[in-house]
């Protein structure tokens, strides 16, 4: 093919009308710059753009911009039937699909009133898998996390591990990253012959391989001295500013959802919520966010296991079991105004939906995102920072773009 | 212990009076008190504060657009206690305005938490709804020189922009 | 025929022509761009990391426009976002490819109705030299898109090169002659 002919030409001044500068350079004191961090930068994250305004390498000030990676998730929901809607759920938090998936079917479902007759084994799946994926949105928080300040290794260490899930999750749904395998009423199929087996197996690779990382990145001593007291977000300004997951519980606060809400199988199964303790600084600083994700590593390998257990025993495969037989063929709920949340890995994500109840298709389905709370909190804690800290105080808030800007 | 809808809803109403209420819809499965939009900061900051409830998060902001036919705009607050575990509703209804010049105005709870700040900026991003005591109201997910409020019911999208065609 | 395929003369010289050994250079250290923006950006990680290993084909991602000759558009692009790719594009020094990796960069993929905000194809601000299919794309396809864009550059020629043969497609006769 010859090159393309483009219509579109590039005008500089474009930059500047689409996302204005928020600090005026008229202003500035002596010594005062502004730096612009992104769209484009490896430590953002994705494409957030932060535009601070220093003195010399002191962050004086901090401006999130974001909305680069808009894709209109509240409009595609509003014009598609609530099944086709799974695909678009997917790519918002696109590292926890499983998460969120199981947040919106639950919504549906509850909306419909079938949520209390879904058989217990696709409860079990649903939550195996979403441990899963949970363990695999923790990976890359840490990986990155490392990547972010200066530490190759882990990276690469739990993106091999990482591999594995993606494989163990595409053998079951078909796709890689984003599922679409919970349905609203079901599953998209049943565990493939050998799986727990399999998941098994992956499960005893993995609990070393936690225990190495948690030595070669939490306890190492560079790290320490890197992320203890950098950061640190009091408790009342978290809930002020509406922080959820493990960013609220690294600020000592013992609350998670699953079981405060205690939805799904989840008040069946026997696991711990690790909270920030402030071991080496301050409580709700840099370390305590990375060492409660790698803690909730650990108890999502001791839910998968019970997850196991009973998907080997009690809700064993059988030949008559079909995980599409609730699921409905028109869903139309009632006329009504919904609202469910969830834990994802990065936090209390929620669905709000208002249905008119003579159409396939919801009126409105607000995302409560739980990055897009998060990350209002960064300009509050990251004032008198150096700027080299700033990158370290945004990598442990584990942000997805996808689902900041939905 | 924990207090029902009408628990809350009368102590609102001890505190503000009756006016404050326009209607309230408990035969829904998550119940919503609709109140008159002057009066929503005020009773947010009482909700937030009072040693009985503690409010103390904001779950969800929504706003939502009832179409040009109803002519309404409506924002939905979820208010969640952490110490109390209790979930409370509270709606706001508003004109829609015109969405070029004329906009409606709602009191921002920005200041009472700050977690409003962004839902809000949100929801005047995608609704143009004014939040008037807002400490930075401007657009927050799509570019600055957008034209029009995209999940408006009669939304129609531009042409071009910055001379990329939008539609397919 | 790779250039080492080449007999060997008498004292260790291959003799070759400039525009193979321009070309052989060119496509063994294709640096791209690291530039994630969305779903696809995650599936690019892995491709780099040790299980896909792009380093053995002198794939090593840059973090800079600057440095870089192969730009990875890994994403859906949004209008906020497109003037920016187009900035990034200029700042890249010639020879540059462009890889639209992934449905949304090559025509806006599931968001082409309803996507108010997302532009259709990367291909309306950037000339795009390879499309990567798939929603994400596996790691195999973005390694087999690296593949087919070094068999594009073995291609090249110094009579033409791309960027000449671009300018000839973007102007009329007219144009050149005046």
């Amino acid at each position: 093919m010859s090159a393309q002919s483009l219509s579109y030409s590039y005008n500089p001044l474009d930059l500047e009308a689409s996302e204005p500068l928020i600090f005026n350079t008229a202003n500035l004191k002596r010594g005062e710059i502004i730096i612009n961090m992104g769209p484009q930068h490896p430590s953002t994250h994705g494409v957030l753009r932060l535009e601070i305004l220093t003195d010399g390498e002191i962050v004086k000030d901090v401006v999130p911009h974001m909305g680069y990676l808009h894709r209109c998730y509240e409009k595609h929901a509003e014009k598609l039937p609530y099944n086709q809607v799974i695909p678009f759920v997917d790519r918002m938090d696109y590292l926890a699909a499983m998460n969120s998936e199981h947040a919106y079917a639950m919504g549906v479902e509850r909306m419909l009133g079938i949520d209390k007759d879904i058989p217990a084994r696709v409860e079990y799946i649903r939550v195996l898998v979403a441990e899963l994926n949970r363990i695999s949105s923790h990976f890359v928080a840490i990986g990155t996390y490392g990547l972010d300040i200066g530490a190759f290794t882990p990276f690469l260490w739990v993106m091999r591990d990482r591999e594995h899930i993606n494989r163990l999750l595409e053998w079951l749904s078909g796709a890689r990253m984003l599922y679409n395998y919970i349905w609203i009423g079901g599953l998209f199929y049943d565990l493939p012959v050998g799986y727990e087996d399999r998941c098994k197996e992956f499960i005893d690779y993995l609990k070393p391989k936690l225990v190495e990382l948690q030595k070669v990145i939490v306890d190492n001593k560079i790290f320490i001295e890197r992320t203890a007291n950098i950061g640190v977000l009091p408790l009342d300004l978290a809930i002020n500013y509406g922080v959820t997951g493990p960013m609220l519980r690294a600020s000592g606060l013992k609350f998670d959802l699953r079981k405060v809400d205690a939805y799904s199988v989840y008040p069946e199964l026997d696991f711990d919520i690790p909270v920030g303790t402030g071991e080496m600084g301050t409580t709700g600083d840099c370390w305590d966010r990375t060492q409660v994700r790698v803690k909730e590593c650990f108890e999502s390998v001791r839910i998968i296991e019970q997850c196991l257990e009973k998907l080997m025993g009690e809700h064993k495969r059988t030949r008559e079991f079909d995980p599409q037989a609730l699921v409905p063929k028109k869903i139309r709920p009632k006329a009504m105004d919904f609202y469910v949340r969830a834990e994802n890995p990065k936090g209390e994500l929620g669905f709000f939906f208002r249905t008119t109840g003579n159409t396939d298709v919801p009126f409105r389905c607000k995302v409560r995102a739980p990055s897009f709370v998060n990350l209002s909190v960064l300009q509050a804690v990251s004032k008198n920072v150096m700027i080299a800290d700033l990158v370290a105080i945004l990598g442990s808030f584990d942000i997805v773009m996808g689902e900041i800007d939905r | 212990m924990s207090y029902t809808f009408q628990e809350i809803q009368e102590a609102i109403q001890a505190q503000f009076g009756n006016e404050v209420v326009v209607s309230e819809n408990i035969a829904l499965q998550q119940p919503q008190l609709t109140l008159t939009k002057e009066s929503v900061k005020d009773v947010c900051l009482f909700l937030r504060d009072d040693a009985r409830f503690f409010f103390d998060q904001l779950s969800c902001l929504t706003a939502l657009d009832n179409g040009p036919a109803k002519n309404t705009l409506e924002v939905i607050y979820h208010l969640y206690s952490i110490p109390f575990n209790l979930s409370f509703i509270v709606k706001v209804e508003t004109e829609r305005g015109d969405g070029k010049e004329q906009l409606p105005e709602i009191p921002s709870v920005a200041g009472v938490w700050r977690t409003a700040d962004w839902h809000e900026r949100e929801a005047f991003d995608m609704y143009g709804i004014k939040f008037s005591g807002h400490p930075d109201l401007r657009r927050i997910l799509l570019p600055a020189d957008w034209e029009g409020y995209p999940l408006r019911k009669d939304y129609t999208e531009q042409e071009y922009y910055h001379g990329i065609k939008v539609a397919y | 025929m790779s250039l080492l395929d080449h007999k060997f003369g008498q004292g260790g010289i291959v003799v070759s022509q400039l525009e193979d050994v321009l070309n052989w250079a060119r496509l063994s250290s294709l640096f791209p761009m690291s530039f994630g923006l969305a779903c696809c950006a995650i599936e690019m990680m892995q491709t780099f990391t040790s299980g896909y290993d792009l380093d053995r084909f002198g794939i090593i991602p840059r973090p800079s426009p600057r440095q870089s000759d192969v730009m990875i558009v890994a994403g859906t692009v949004t209008f906020k976002m497109a003037d920016r790719i187009r900035r990034l594009y200029e700042q890249m020094p010639e020879p540059r490819y462009v890889i639209s990796m992934g449905s949304c960069s090559n025509c806006g993929g599931p968001y082409w109705e309803h996507g108010y905000h997302v532009v259709k194809g990367v291909d309306r601000i950037v000339p795009v030299d390879i499309y990567v299919p798939g929603c994400p794309p596996r790691p195999e396809a973005l390694i087999g898109g690296f593949l087919k864009l070094q068999e594009k550059i073995r291609r090249e020629t110094l009579v033409a090169p791309k960027a000449v043969e671009r300018f000839l497609a973007n102007h009329t006769a007219e144009q050149i002659q005046s």
